[in-house]
């Protein structure tokens, strides 16, 4: 019943992933193809946080601490990139 | 014990649903700052969800979870308000049915005060 | 289900290397770039690898992409 469920949760998951991707390419700006790149980093931290339960391993979930302390980081050096005060 | 494992699976997929919401308002919201305003609301909340469900059926690594979830809280609003930010700075075409600015407003005050001043 | 994450990533994987390859402006080039870092740290975790997978996060996704951005800066500086 778990594993159904879970499964169901993360077909949803692949098909956001598709669906930013499609915004990543029509894009009129990049600070479209940014926000793209951050909607699928917290995707992928909530997919790793599944991929936990289907390989019954939880030492995985230490890689999606490290993810989420550094794409705050690339997202953070954009914006001062693109505000010219780097 | 089997009740719990079953409430932590629903959490999770109505986090993925959550999820899905924003990528859907990715695609249809007609403007950059909107679409900020979609992607990371719906995402914080979809990502907390799930990480939520999964700490509750391990109950061995709630605390790593919870550790992720403060973090996320705390840093995803920062990182997208600075990105509003610069792309009101470089002049990013807004929508045509926006009604108010207030940085816009702010930034020509605080230029009318200043040639005041100066005169 | 650990097939159809594979396939799906891979997709995005070679989508996002092609655009690297062909795009003409240089910053979107290096998101794409960190794009494909980021499925490829979750390829290795699905291939049972989570050490290399945290080295993929931290240096491709993270410290690359912020290389880059510094050195994009003084290239404009410098014109």
């Amino acid at each position: 019943m778990v594993n159904i469920i879970l499964q169901i949760a993360g077909g949803i998951m692949l098909l956001a992933v598709i669906l930013s991707l499609y915004r990543f390419f029509k894009a009129g700006s990049l600070v479209d193809r940014v926000i793209a790149f951050d909607v699928m980093t917290i995707i992928s931290i909530s997919l790793i946080a599944l991929i936990t339960h289907f390989s019954g391993r939880t030492i995985y979930i230490d890689v999606a601490i490290i993810y989420g302390l550094l794409s705050f980081l690339g997202v953070i050096i954009i914006a001062r990139y693109l505000e010219k005060s780097l | 014990m089997e009740v719990l494992k079953i409430i932590g699976a629903l959490i999770t997929l109505l986090g993925s649903v959550f999820l899905l919401l924003g990528s859907i308002g990715l695609i249809r919201m007609p403007d950059v700052f909107t679409r900020i305003q979609t992607g990371t609301k719906a995402s914080t909340l979809g990502a907390l969800l799930s990480l939520l469900g999964i700490g509750i059926i391990y109950l061995d690594i709630a605390g790593k979870v919870f550790l992720l979830i403060v973090f996320i809280l705390i840093t995803n609003p920062v990182s997208s308000h600075m990105l509003a930010r610069a792309a009101h700075y470089i002049g990013v075409k807004k929508a045509d049915v926006t009604v108010v600015d207030e940085l816009e407003d702010f930034e020509n005050e605080k230029q009318k005060n200043e040639t005041q001043i100066s005169e | 289900m650990n097939l159809i994450i594979i396939i799906v990533l891979s997709v995005v994987m070679v989508v996002m290397a092609i655009t690297a390859i062909i795009h003409k402006k240089l910053a979107v080039a290096v998101i794409a770039t960190g794009v494909v870092s980021l499925m490829a740290s979750v390829m290795y975790l699905l291939m049972a690898a989570p050490d290399v997978a945290m080295t993929e996060a931290a240096i491709g996704s993270g410290l690359s992409t912020i290389i880059f951005f510094y050195v994009l800066n003084k290239i404009r500086k410098a014109k």
